[in-house]
């Protein structure tokens, strides 16, 4: 192809995506288009995946059954979204297993809050109502997004995190409204869960380095400082309703504004994490690897058995 | 208040709860993202049925009795599942043949439930049933494709088999309290089960080229409450909120 070819194919390309038509697996792209929705996606993908973890790990202590099936329930969804996320990657010309070894060997990276620990019930409800929250914010504008395979798989996953999100505020709700005990568990993980909510919807705007084509390729529709900024200020009053107390001192309303003025975030423990050195990321990672590895045996054999079966149908087939 | 008819739902119940429990434990550590699903799923219907069975019996007691205090609140030794279900997620292998063997009976039971005198048991197993169904299929078929695959998924199932074996006798054991339902019409008389479950598993277990078991000790206690090891550890953890921080609403 000549490169007048690809330049006209470009600008029909950037013309489809400004008339806000969908890019279909099968239409031509630009290399760097696939590429970055490979990355975006999977990463998206390891996000939910990964994320199934740190609230696995409260299946078992749940404290209620009511409150077990729901979590259980929750955490399936991710696992949902998980695998339709991978399905949608997939259209680009990559496969499962490509993007798991990515994962495994740290090439592909996962929303760094799933690095920190669940340590009380009430991490439960603060995972759906802070975390699930700012993941909303993020993924709301993605429904509109320019690739016709991820903006049809997150109008499911908007759905499905929205109903997660009001759930979780309703555990930390009735927590807040409890003993004095659950008042604390419930302020403690308010407390350790706000600054990593903040810093999930990334970097500051000036040190983020994708934005600029991820906006005019519709994979971002507001800066991630304006992402930040309205989570804060949605869920500001929703903290003050259940009489608990964002742990940020420099916190106060900016009449003129008209929304929060916030403090400073802690940026050298927010690389700390991307880099891999959170509280989790190792234990993340081996759940991973070992899922996967002590799994081989049981895909090999779902492999072999098909595979057999398809040989008898061919037999009698002769 | 009919302490046999509560003690029959929670020989039933109990069961559901413990596998439930167990394969909660797996969530996120499948070998493949379907199978983790699925296996979650199970799950899910399995607890979903506990609350049906211990509203029922938080029912027939009144007073300060909950779903939660039954399923949370007792001893070790008032639990009443089988030793089947309490066995630990040794290796998907394991996972599958206990589900195996559970569902088989599990089908058979609610199939014979759901003509039970008692409204609402019938009315549970009926809903319950379809559900087992599924179950039945997804362990069925995995137990061929274990059996029938590679030469290592081969002996790792067949010596899941193997070890499980010893547990599959309690199922068609009979309690005081089950006798007494039994006669009353609203109980399921296990001991008649037990020849078309083997049948039933031994069919599949053929299918999958999978040995049946020349086994002739079995284990029993559950029923009775007298469980594993393995019981006090999963009990540790599922009981842990209520006991750490009790009487509060979550």
């Amino acid at each position: 192809m000549s490169d007048r070819e690809v330049k006209n194919l470009e600008e029909m390309f950037d013309a489809k995506i400004a008339r806000d038509e969908k890019i279909e697996p099968k239409d031509w792209m630009p290399e760097k288009y696939r590429q970055t929705h490979i990355r975006q996606m999977s990463q998206h993908a390891h996000s939910e995946i990964v994320g199934m973890l740190p609230e696995g790990n409260w299946i078992s202590r749940a404290p209620s059954l009511k409150r077990k099936v729901a979590l259980l329930a929750k955490i399936q969804d991710e696992a949902g979204h998980g695998l339709y996320l991978y399905s949608a990657t997939e259209t680009l010309g990559i496969s499962r297993e490509e993007l798991y070894e990515q994962l495994h060997s740290g090439k592909a990276k996962y929303s760094s809050i799933f690095n920190y620990p669940t340590l009380t019930w009430a991490d439960m409800g603060a995972i759906g109502w802070l975390v699930d929250g700012a993941a909303i914010i993020n993924q709301v504008p993605l429904c509109s997004t320019s690739f016709g395979p991820y903006a049809r798989a997150m109008v499911r996953v908007c759905k499905e995190e929205s109903f997660h999100q009001r759930q979780g505020f309703q555990i930390i709700m009735t927590l807040a409204e409890g003993s004095q005990e659950q008042k604390e568990m419930a302020q403690d993980a308010l407390n350790r869960w706000w600054w990593p909510s903040l810093m999930m919807l990334g970097p500051l705007d000036a040190e983020s380095i994708h934005t600029e084509q991820s906006m005019k390729w519709k994979l971002k529709r507001k800066s991630n400082d304006d992402l930040r900024q309205q989570f804060i200020d949605q869920t500001v009053p929703q903290a003050e309703m259940i009489g608990l107390t964002i742990p940020d001192p420099d916190l106060k309303w900016n009449e003129e504004k008209q929304s929060y003025d916030f403090g400073e975030m802690n940026w050298d423990e927010f690389w700390q994490v991307v880099k891999g050195h959170g509280p989790c990321n190792k234990e993340r990672i081996s759940a991973r690897v070992n899922a996967w590895e002590n799994g081989k045996w049981v895909r090999d054999a779902a492999m072999a058995y098909a595979e057999k079966q398809e040989n008898k149908v061919v037999k009698q087939a002769i | 208040m009919n302490n046999n008819l509560i003690q029959y739902i929670y020989g039933i119940a109990d069961n559901s709860l413990i596998l439930g429990q167990r394969l909660g434990e797996l969530c996120g550590h499948g070998p493949s993202l379907e199978t983790d699903i699925a296996m979650t799923n199970i799950s899910l219907d399995l607890f979903g049925q506990v609350r049906s069975y211990f509203q029922y019996a938080a029912k027939l007691q009144g007073e300060d009795v909950t779903e939660d205090s039954i399923a949370f609140l007792r001893k070790e030794r008032e639990y009443k599942n089988v030793l089947l279900v309490e066995q630990p997620n040794k290796d998907f292998a394991y996972q599958i043949t206990r589900q195996f063997l559970f569902d088989i009976y599990h089908l058979l039971l609610l199939s014979e439930l759901q003509n039970s005198k008692d409204e609402t048991l019938a009315a549970i197993a009926k809903k319950s049933i379809k559900e087992v169904s599924y179950h039945t299929r997804f362990s069925s078929d995995w137990m061929k494709r274990l059996g029938d695959g590679t030469e290592e998924s081969h002996n790792k199932v067949q010596t899941a088999i193997n070890d499980l074996w010893e547990f599959t006798d309690e199922l068609f054991h009979t309690t005081d309290a089950d006798k007494v339902m039994i006669s009353e019409g609203i109980g399921v008389d296990v001991s008649l089960l037990k020849e078309l479950f083997y049948k039933k598993v031994n069919e599949i277990l053929e299918e999958a080229t999978l040995q049946t078991p020349d086994i002739k000790y079995f284990q029993k206690g559950g029923k009775q409450g007298i469980h594993s090891e393995h019981m006090g550890y999963l009990l540790a953890q599922m009981q842990y909120m209520q006991l750490a921080y009790p009487n509060m609403n979550w």
